[in-house]
């Protein structure tokens, strides 16, 4: 058996609910809903299916999810830790799985009522217990993902020249893919860059309203069979060219401050070298990329580790104009996080299928191959998908 | 007096919150390769030893990054206020409030102090303040 994971595996199936502020149904609903329209769109049953994989975050239980949709059996149930960082890892997991022969139908899912429920970083829901990893912090007033991660960007600001501006630009690109994706949240609501100036400071000097964000309620879910059998499903497959995750040197959670250098996102590099490494392929070999984007800055930070443009370079690479259609990268086609939804970064995955797929409301032209990464400033992971099994 | 969240502690880190309590900022240092270490851990990440002792910092250093969170608000927190993350004389990065200062002349470098402040329910937090000069 070869070593190589790359090119066993495909996504076969993507199903979604609707992407809102208030659900009004239980998050397993919503869990089971996104995973019925996944099987849906490859042509399986839930008779189908042997295995799963989500978030430790997420409060639906595997086995909840399967008596709901009438699974039979599961051999093979998984979940990956930190957050959003778990989002593509959950498809290495079930590609494992597939890849092995432990499962041969593994359903991938996150589903939640963030906007309407728990929201994170809220102040209206006290946790029983402060986690020991927050106690550093949480007494100086330094206590949601916007800070955390706004103490991190003021020194990438600060080293670098880089001004509040200069994140804007992201959001004015995924406020501009948001726009024409009817399933965003912020469909034909573009903004410009007065807008984003114009926007309240949340985290001075680095983060204003439109740098963060939306919140979310919502489910989606994929379906991960072998290359194999994805080839005779309903869909074209969406091949795992490469998976990764990535954990580094003297990282916190959320508040890896403690580091030599704390300008960059060192997890991420870790992901990136993997990929590269694995599907020989190289920053410009990869058509779209879909960019985790909760806070602007670290999708700067991104690009520098992920290898498209140099340290410190990313203010001058991240113009409007060339993460958008006809530019070096197009990024987040579907809207990313501040556009589409918040979904844990799974909808993200959802998107690079539809761009290998050749069905994103932004279709980028003659696309081979999609780099998605997940959540930032945590230990993470990371996919390039294919359209081809090599 | 005032409310702050009472930070969550366990047998590795609560030498720490204690010296406080004794106005002291009080350093983890290995007794295997003599590194220090902040947040306080079990082990000692360059030579593995678990045998430390704590010493006393000189209470200086300067800012390396910061932030004025506007939003949320948070009952226990006066607005506006500034976390910073401080760079210690001895080399270890801790985060704390910086105070008494004009936040528009905050910049990286910034020479700051520590002092100390007792808040509700006998728990006692570093500060910082622009260094006297000289």
């Amino acid at each position: 058996m070869t070593r190589r994971l790359g090119g066993r595996a495909a996504i076969a199936g993507i199903g979604q609910t609707e992407f809102s502020k208030d659900s009004g149904r239980s998050e397993l609903q919503l869990a089971c809903e996104a995973v019925k329209a996944a099987l849906d769109d490859a042509g399986l049953t839930p008779l189908d299916v042997d295995g799963m994989v989500t978030f430790t975050h997420d409060q639906n239980e595997e086995i909840e999810v399967a008596r709901n949709l009438g699974v039979r059996s599961l051999s093979f149930f998984s979940r990956v830790g930190y957050g959003g960082g778990a989002a593509a890892a959950t498809i290495m997991q079930a590609a494992m799985a597939v890849a092995t022969g432990v499962a041969d139908v593994v359903v991938c899912y996150r589903a939640f009522n963030e906007r309407s429920g728990f929201r994170f970083g809220g102040t209206d829901q006290e946790p029983v217990a402060s986690p020991l990893w927050i106690a550093p912090y949480a007494p100086f007033g330094l206590l949601t993902p916007a800070a955390w991660v706004a103490l991190h960007a003021q020194r990438y600001m600060s080293t670098y020249g880089v001004s509040n501006a200069d994140f804007g630009q992201i959001s004015v690109v995924d406020r501009l893919h948001a726009s024409t994706n009817p399933a965003a949240w912020f469909y034909e609501r573009p903004i410009t860059i007065d807008d984003h100036r114009a926007s309240r400071w949340i985290i001075e000097p680095v983060l204003r309203l439109l740098d963060c964000c939306q919140e979310s309620d919502g489910g989606v879910a994929m379906v991960v069979t072998t290359a194999e059998r994805a080839r005779d499903l309903r869909q074209p497959p969406a091949y795992v060219t490469a998976a990764a995750q990535g954990a580094a040197e003297d990282g916190e959670q959320m508040t890896s401050y403690h580091r030599e250098d704390i300008t960059g996102l060192p997890e991420m590099g870790v992901v990136g070298n993997r990929l590269w490494r694995d599907s020989g392929l190289a920053p410009t070999d990869v058509q779209v990329a879909i960019l985790y984007d909760h806070f602007t800055p670290f999708v700067l930070m991104q690009l520098e580790e992920l290898g498209f443009c140099g340290k410190g370079e990313a203010k001058d690479f991240a113009s409007v104009e060339n993460l958008t259609r006809g530019g070096q990268l197009p990024i987040n086609t579907n809207g990313g996080l501040l556009g589409e939804a918040y979904i844990h970064g799974m909808n993200g995955i959802l998107e690079a299928v539809r761009q290998v797929r050749g069905t994103s409301c932004n279709q980028v032209d003659d696309v081979e191959h999609v780099l998605v990464t997940s959540g930032t400033g945590v230990p993470t992971s990371g996919l390039i998908l294919g359209g081809s099994p090599s | 007096m005032a409310y702050r969240p009472q930070p969550t502690m366990n047998r590795d880190t609560a030498f720490f919150w204690e010296g406080l309590r004794e106005h002291q900022l009080l350093l983890q240092r290995c007794l295997g390769c003599s590194a220090v270490r902040h947040p306080a851990r079990p082990m000692c990440p360059r030579c593995n030893s678990t045998e430390w002792d704590t010493f006393e910092a000189s209470g200086r250093g300067s800012v390396y990054s910061y932030v004025i969170p506007h939003h949320p608000r948070f009952p226990f927190m006066e607005d506006p206020f500034v976390v910073v993350l401080v760079e210690l004389e001895e080399g270890v990065r801790l985060v704390s409030n910086l105070c008494e200062v004009d936040p528009d002349v905050i910049e990286p470098g910034m020479q700051v102090e520590v002092f100390y402040v007792a808040f509700d329910d006998g728990l006692v937090l570093h500060q910082f303040r622009p260094a006297a000069l000289g």
